[in-house]
């Protein structure tokens, strides 16, 4: 793995063909759907002539292909938008140029980032950066293991239910879910908007801020956006940590367990209070994600027609261009999501779905904040299992669904969430511990992960 | 709550959703469906009498902005060229009548 300062102060040009030297030798893995060698290397030569001192001049980077960036097509990993050309870039690449950071490819996911595994990609699964035979996990599998095998510094996922914590956690690499409204969402394709937030991956807890603190930030093309509260920050003293129960119990693997213990013995060695925290609430948390979300897709999804943009199919009649174009467009589990979407909102069981988890939403947002008054951070593991083997859940989306019941609740919730890595079980595959703070939180998880850095 | 979903349940799903499917796709959908929906039931067990629903969890309230046109940042020509099908300065479509 490589961390930014390996690459400041050195040719942009060299970096970047060093990063793409890298990701050719890493093909078999399939973590990428494109490189953008040819805008990256026009960029790295003007940055190298020009002098930029940016914070991240001339540094490599890839994003999840759900990011529009020039240079390559965006895809989203479906044939909807197998050929999209985006007409502009997210703001979260732009301000990484405007620091001189370089977009070197774009990552593979679950095609609209549906999935916890990156095996619903139209163009097929990414494989664990560890374990062949294992899932990246997802949707920003591709993402986390470019991260992972050292291809570059850091990438760029984005995070609904868990899609960056989980394969951060699958991969041993830092994997950040900030404050909703943290970063803007402007140029990236949308999934569930009252949860979808943008973030990153990277090698240490200092990169990680950098980058996040490069990318935060109020814009006026996304007004869900927060005013700027991201500063790096000192790991404040003798903070008092929740161990949550519910995430510790006899179904979660035991190396995974073990892992989080060793954490948590590293925190009390560092001056940090833990005890055990409940929230009941949690047994719901997976159903209400999986009813508010399919939701929010069905909405969101409904822009795919085949007319403005996309994957067009033949077709005599305008309905049947709908019709088909979406079925050609999407993968299973697309359409799963869009339908239970459809039938959660449908007249008839909106208050039994979707208003009834809605205000679960606030009963579970009140435990948090009721706990979050008595502790800084809580404590858990990320997914209850480390990487699963590929095909192992592909068949039946409620297993698959399970993956993600230790990451929703901070998506619910608006909590940022980090996946920092926490050793390895016996037989070798990482896994990663789960820190969730207040709202605006951000950079104290980040400080706090950094401080138990330095003391290993 | 009822928590089978028939084929025609899944028909109609699929019209709402604007999705023409393939018959082998209703099949599999219908024990999808029917087992999605058969997890997130759970959820009705759950008191939330007298409870607000969240919709949105940021602390903002009616975001406004000046009423002045901002520049776009993708020009006209750059849209239209991403339409599958393109006539002149208009996106062709089959005829809707």
């Amino acid at each position: 793995m490589t961390s930014i300062s390996d690459y400041m102060g050195t040719s942009a040009v060299v970096n970047v063909k060093r990063a793409i030297e890298a990701a050719k030798q890493h093909d078999e893995f399939h973590a990428l759907l494109a490189l953008t060698e040819e805008r990256a290397l026009e960029r790295a030569t003007k940055i190298d002539e020009t002098e930029v001192k940016g914070r991240l001049a001339g540094v490599p980077f890839i994003a999840k292909d759900n990011f529009l960036a020039f240079g390559a097509p965006t895809t989203a990993a479906s044939h909807f938008l197998e050929k999209f050309n985006a007409p502009l870039q997210a703001t979260a690449i732009e301000k990484l140029e405007v620091e001189g950071a370089i977009c070197i490819g774009k990552a593979n996911l679950d095609a609209f980032a549906h999935g916890g595994s990156t095996e619903n990609s139209t163009f097929g699964p990414t494989l664990n950066a560890v374990d062949k035979e294992r899932v990246a996990g997802g949707s920003s599998g591709g993402s986390a293991v470019v991260t992972a095998l050292g291809i570059v510094p850091f990438a760029l996922g984005t995070d609904t239910g868990g899609s960056i914590r989980q394969p951060a956690s699958f991969n041993g690499v830092y994997g950040i879910k900030p404050t909703y409204g943290a970063v803007s969402r402007y140029g990236v394709v949308a999934m569930a908007s009252s949860t979808d937030t943008i973030g990153c991956f990277a090698t240490n807890a200092s990169d990680a801020e950098l980058v996040m603190d490069v990318m935060a930030g109020r814009d006026s093309h996304d007004a869900t956006t927060l005013p700027d509260f991201f500063e790096i920050a000192d790991v404040k003293p003798g903070q008092k940590i929740g161990v949550i129960k519910e995430f510790m119990t006899d179904d979660v693997d035991a190396d995974v367990k073990k892992s989080v213990n060793n954490y948590i013995d590293k925190l009390k060695s560092t001056g940090h209070t833990v005890e055990e925290v409940s929230v009941p609430l949690l047994k719901y948390a997976l159903a209400m994600y999986y009813i508010i979300v399919p939701a929010e897709i069905s909405s969101n999804l409904a822009r795919y027609d085949g007319v403005r943009y996309g994957k067009r199919a033949e077709a005599g009649s305008l309905s049947d261009l709908y019709g088909k174009s979406r079925d050609d467009g999407f993968v299973d589990e697309n359409k799963r999501r869009i339908m239970i979407g459809s039938y959660v909102l449908s007249s008839g069981f909106f208050d039994a779905y979707y208003m009834q988890a809605q205000k679960a939403r606030t009963l579970l947002i009140n435990a948090f904040n009721e706990l979050l008054e008595s502790y800084d951070v809580l404590i858990g593991p990320v997914t209850p299992t480390p990487a699963f083997k590929l095909g192992e859940k592909a068949s039946d989306p409620i297993k698959m669904y399970l993956s993600d019941m230790m990451t929703v609740a901070a998506s619910l919730t608006g909590m940022p969430a980090i996946s920092v890595p926490s050793g390895n079980t016996n037989s070798g595959l990482p896994v990663g511990v789960q820190l969730i703070g207040q709202r605006r939180s951000d950079a104290q998880l980040l400080a706090l992960a950094k401080s138990l850095e330095e003391s290993v | 709550m009822t928590t089978t979903i028939s084929r025609k349940d899944v028909i109609h799903l699929a019209s709402l959703s604007n999705l023409q499917l393939s018959d082998s796709e209703i099949t599999s959908l219908q024990g999808d469906l029917g087992n999605i929906l058969k997890y997130i039931n759970q959820l009705s067990e759950l008191d939330t009498e007298g409870v607000e629903p969240t919709y949105q969890v940021t602390d903002l309230e009616n975001v406004g902005r000046n009423d002045v046109v901002v520049e776009p940042q993708a020009d006209r020509d750059a849209l239209l060229s991403l339409a599958p099908v393109r006539k002149d300065e208009q996106i062709e479509v089959p005829k809707v009548l």
